[in-house]
């Protein structure tokens, strides 16, 4: 028997046993040399991203992997599910974090002075929270991660600009302590009126009780903690500051993955906790989640146009990019979900590039307005291009991810009906334009005298390399959308929908 | 009027629930005092706790801990209390103590930052702080990246 032998069955909650230890053991390397946190983190998250893709792998040849924790079989003991959701969203987290964990470098090294060893701890417990919410099959479980994952985005926020990045922390504290109660509030009715914790039980056993009126008290408090946590229009107040003021890592990392794995959270409570008829056709909760999404894919827009910091404005284009993806679950057909499952790896790519050069840029400048960018074309031509890329992928030009997942929901909106959902698809690319046109204006068209004297002044490789992948992954899924939608989103979306694969 | 108070009686405790976490929710939103605002957290954090706790009570029931003790013989027509709500409980206590102490080393820091944790003075203070991104700024728009 080899080693491998030994380990592989427990590959599932090594995704999240890695990150956790080694958060805890990175003050030891740190206190060994400064310099060796980065080595490590890149070193956890490669090794994560290993595990999470041979997971997926094995998902899709096998089907789902269950995983008990100590032995306890499932409705007592706490269960890991790997099913292609829950591996879909884990290849991503590990992706965008391994990708930021590279870029971290130089960036961590002059954002927060002094401090990258506790930055890298957080970083690496960060990514264990995120990672547990999402394999895990156990409802508190899920909500202890919940929290694990929230109080280190306060901390990452907190070790942003000096006052602004504090008070845009303790803001989304409250938010988010909200958000969390009232998830673990919907937890105690389901708990109530099932006596089970664990989400397939649950499924099991909750059609029996629908008529009761305390399971819908638990949709819908379930459905407003989580719509804080996404920030779906109405509750985003503490979005655009969170992301403003955290150190430009981890404004990636959060942008990229947090408000992710909160729209999977949507995705999971709804269609396996509830049951799809219940929350289709009974309650009615997609199509109120549609119009809320629609609102949101409006307001973001508009909002993000009246920005003149980039990250500001890259946060509220969030905003509005959130509600695609809710609009793609909320359409609840299988076009519009597949649009809105692609979309959450879109823009993980996506948004994650567009913080990543505006930190380059700030690493290299010091400047957030866009309006003081001209002539950053001529100073810093790959990190502008990486720009250039990921802003008409998020207008959504053809041959760039941006537009397949468009695509998608603007056809899930017809099959569904729903003619207003395209034009404001529609709208909303415009609007898109608008926003990013401004800075493609200052950043390649600058008064000829004002930009001749600049000089060609790029960042950093470690910022260089990962920032060019994720540019030349949001135009290889452009032309290749085919592998993720055929492999992994068809068959998803049938199985959410309960359709059970078309004849 | 004493149907209105049967109906209290008989489910006074999610009545008590509800009232202490619409207090916390109102001092989390209305108080412009931080320290104010966790306080709020915390008693409408332990509201949920309580709607716990008084979930897992059976009528008649004792303390879940199994009647006989070691060696001895059990006894069977004990009632116990649901434990596991308990349990659970125990571990959201742990969160919420987390979450408090985050949020007041975030409020030292706001006030080492600002000298008050009013939430009026902090907003006044970064308006005046942050002149970069403000109108002005925005219509000088001087290239300046070439002057790095």
């Amino acid at each position: 028997m080899t080693g491998f032998d030994l380990i592989a069955p427990h590959l599932p909650v090594l995704i999240v046993v890695i990150p956790l230890i080694a958060g805890f053991l990175t003050p030891i390397v740190g206190w060994i040399d400064r310099r060796l946190p980065w080595y490590w983190v890149v070193l956890a998250m490669f090794v994560v991203l290993l595990i999470t893709g041979n997971n997926l792998v094995t998902v899709i040849n096998s089907g789902t992997i269950q995983y008990k924790l100590g032995g306890w079989d499932p409705p007592f003991g706490i269960e890991y599910v790997i099913d292609l959701l829950n591996g879909f969203v884990c290849l991503i987290i590990a992706f965008i974090a391994f990708m930021v964990s590279i870029y971290s470098k130089e960036s961590v090294k002059k954002e927060v002075p002094g401090k990258t060893t506790p930055f890298y701890s957080v970083f690496l417990l960060l990514i264990t929270g995120l990672m547990g919410m999402t394999i895990t099959g156990d409802i508190f479980n899920f909500y202890v991660f919940l929290e694990i994952s929230s109080l280190t985005a306060y901390a990452l926020i907190a070790m942003g600009d000096r006052g602004d990045g504090v008070v845009a922390s303790f803001n989304y504290l409250i938010m988010g302590t909200v958000a969390a109660s009232f998830i673990l509030l919907g937890i105690g009715y389901l708990y109530a009126v099932t006596d089970t914790l664990n989400m397939a039980d649950m499924q099991n056993i909750l059609p029996g009780v629908y008529e009761s009126k305390v399971v819908l008290a638990a949709l819908a408090f379930f459905m407003v903690g989580f719509s804080i946590k996404v920030g779906l229009f109405p509750l985003h107040s503490w979005l655009p500051d969170a992301y403003t003021h955290a150190p430009s890592t981890a404004s990636a990392l959060i942008a990229g993955l947090m408000t992710k794995v909160g729209a999977y959270a949507v995705i999971r409570f709804m269609f396996g906790v509830f049951t799809p008829d219940f929350v289709i056709n009974t309650t009615q909760m997609t199509h109120i989640l549609a119009w809320a999404a629609a609102l949101a894919i409006i307001v973001g827009s508009v909002l993000a146009i009246a920005q003149s910091d980039i990250k500001r404005m890259l946060a509220y284009s969030s905003i509005s990019q959130i509600g695609y993806i809710l609009l793609g679950v909320g359409l609840a057909n299988m076009i519009g979900m597949e649009g809105g499952l692609l979309h959450l790896l879109n823009h993980a790519l996506m948004k994650c590039a567009l913080f990543l050069v505006a930190g380059a840029i700030f690493y290299k400048t010091g400047i957030r307005n866009l309006y003081q960018f001209k002539g950053l074309g001529k100073k810093m031509p790959v990190t502008t291009t990486v720009f250039l890329i990921a802003a008409l992928s998020m207008i959504g030009v053809p041959g760039t991810v941006g537009f397949t997942s468009k695509w998608y929901l603007a056809l899930g909106s017809v099959d569904a009906g729903q003619w207003i959902f395209v034009f404001v698809i529609l709208l909303s690319s415009l609007l898109n334009i608008v926003y990013f046109w401004r800075i493609f204006d200052n950043i390649w068209f600058g008064h000829p005298h004002e930009i001749e004297n600049i000089k060609r002044d790029e960042a950093p490789l470690t910022m260089l390399i990962p920032m060019v992948i994720l540019a030349f992954l949001c135009v290889f899924f452009g032309f290749f959308a085919y592998y993720p939608v055929h492999y992994v989103i068809e068959p998803l979306s049938e199985a959410l929908l309960g359709l059970g694969g078309v004849p | 009027m004493s149907g209105i108070l049967d109906i209290v009686y008989a489910e006074y405790n999610y009545w008590i629930y509800v009232t202490l976490m619409m207090i916390g929710f109102y001092a989390m939103i209305a108080k412009k005092n931080l320290i104010k605002k966790v306080i709020g957290a915390n008693i409408f954090q332990t509201a949920i706790f309580l709607f716990y706790i008084s979930l897992s009570d059976v009528t008649g029931g004792t303390a879940p801990i199994l009647m006989g003790g070691h060696g001895g013989e059990h006894a069977a027509d004990v009632i116990y209390t649901n434990p596991v709500p308990h349990v659970l409980i125990l571990t959201a206590i742990v969160v919420a103590v987390s979450t408090t102490a985050v949020a007041l080393a975030l409020i030292i820091r706001i006030y080492n930052e600002y000298g008050s944790i009013e939430e009026d003075v902090i907003l006044a203070a970064r308006r005046k702080l942050q002149p970069e991104f403000s109108e002005h700024a925005r219509q000088k728009g001087v290239a300046e990246v070439g002057r790095q």
